[in-house]
């Protein structure tokens, strides 16, 4: 898992070679953190066919309004500099997440 | 055939955890299905000053860590599965989730509610884009901006006040011209320079393509609306909505006794159903809080014991 600033989210994420996927959590976010477990998890099992990504939306909030994230938890998926799928809030579950990984690998 | 446990519980909020704990005691081999996250409705709130022995200052998210624990401790089961049909007629009732199938000689359903939407165009869209049912989450995205939050109950005026935190002002909007949140929380509420009232309004609609940009107030006396557009700098706002609960008990629906989406019991947890038992926010009753929830939980728990002989 690749941990994203401000400063690195450019590089790492909207001038990436592929698909970039995406969790965008926050300190005080309780869902985020129960689902983190499962995206290390889909990090180990997927993690060579797709590229991982966090970042911590409370130290960068800005950026994630930039990139209209005004919710937590969202799981996207970027690819040439934009996001193509994403899961909002309640829609992000263990299965679902999963799912839209195995959609883009 | 898999293992076949004394008691299944859905759902690790309060009611569920309170029940666990119970049949821990009573040696009864348990299993807790929890889809995603301990703690319910609750992990979401800010504060909770109403469950005795609680410290002041605490959290949702603190009261759950030690409930989890103490459940730990008397050893039931774990398993993230959400549970999306029950065979619940013979002695032996099957729960089905999305991962895998589930025996249980009684089941407890403590599966909980959700916040309920407002139900007004635009609010589905924009879920996540400046409408939010969790300030703990989201109220960090509002730093100095404006906030609204809809409702006058205590979770509306508790989490508006947390949100003044966050916003430069936070605007309570709520249906009627009077607040039902316990009258301790309201004194806070009225002395916070913060905070404003819309009274009598409701919100019609919320307008914006891929942020909420602006939203539209109607006032239910006058019948006159009023729309309210984002600062050009902020360019958005934050709507939190608190109005009440959605029942979690779909899967349940012409299975078990019902009114309007919650499950009927008896006093003693008991559905229609032998062996299965309801407990929490998810039952048909008049007060629905943490300490109802741990009641009802427990109750659940020793007449799972007393129907196991």
């Amino acid at each position: 898992m690749v941990e994203l600033t401000k400063e690195n989210f450019e590089e790492e994420v909207l001038k990436a070679e592929g698909k970039v996927f995406v969790d965008f959590y926050g300190d005080g976010c309780v869902p985020c953190q129960a689902l983190m477990p499962f995206v290390h998890e889909y990090a180990e099992t997927y993690g060579e066919k797709i590229k991982f990504c966090a970042l911590n939306t409370t130290k960068a909030r800005r950026l994630a309004i930039a990139q209209r994230v005004l919710g937590l938890p969202v799981m996207a998926v970027y690819q040439n500099g934009g996001k193509i799928d994403e899961l909002i809030k309640d829609d992000c579950t263990a299965e679902s997440i999963e799912q839209m990984i195995k959609k883009h690998i | 055939m898999g293992k076949v446990y004394d008691v299944i519980i859905i759902g690790a909020g309060p009611a569920g955890l309170s029940a666990a704990l119970y049949a821990g005691r009573a040696r009864l081999s348990t299993l807790i299905v929890e889809k995603i996250k301990d703690g319910g409705q609750i992990v979401i709130t800010d504060e909770i000053e109403n469950y005795p022995g609680g410290e002041p200052g605490e959290s949702g998210p603190s009261l759950i860590k030690k409930m989890v624990a103490q459940v730990a401790h008397f050893g039931a089961e774990r398993v993230a599965d959400t549970i999306v049909d029950a065979e619940l007629g013979g002695e032996v009732k099957k729960l089905i989730g999305q991962k895998g199938e589930y025996l249980g000689k009684t089941v407890i359903i403590a599966t909980g509610a959700s916040p309920k939407p407002i139900g007004c165009p635009g609010e589905k869209e924009l879920v996540g884009r400046g409408v939010s049912y969790c300030a703990t989450c989201d109220g960090n995205f509002f730093q100095d901006m404006e906030i609204f939050v809809v409702g006058g109950g205590d979770s509306a005026i508790q989490e508006a006040l947390y949100l003044t935190k966050f916003g430069r002002k936070v605007t309570v909007i709520h249906r009627r011209d009077a607040l039902r949140a316990a009258k301790s929380i309201q004194e806070k509420a009225f002395a916070n320079p913060k905070i404003e009232f819309m009274w009598d309004s409701v919100v019609a609609e919320l307008k914006g393509k891929d942020i909420l940009t602006g939203m539209v107030v109607k006032n239910v006396k006058t019948g006159e609306t009023r729309e309210i557009v984002a600062d050009e700098e902020d360019g958005t706002f934050g709507v939190f909505v608190f109005i009440g609960y959605d029942p979690q008990a779909r899967v349940f629906e012409g299975k078990l006794d019902m009114d309007r989406g919650c499950i009927k019991t008896d006093e003693n947890m008991h559905t229609n159903i032998p062996g299965v038992f309801a407990a929490g926010d998810i039952r048909v009753k008049s007060l629905r809080q943490v300490v109802t929830a741990a009641a009802d939980g427990a109750i659940a728990a020793v007449e799972c014991e007393k129907y196991l002989g």
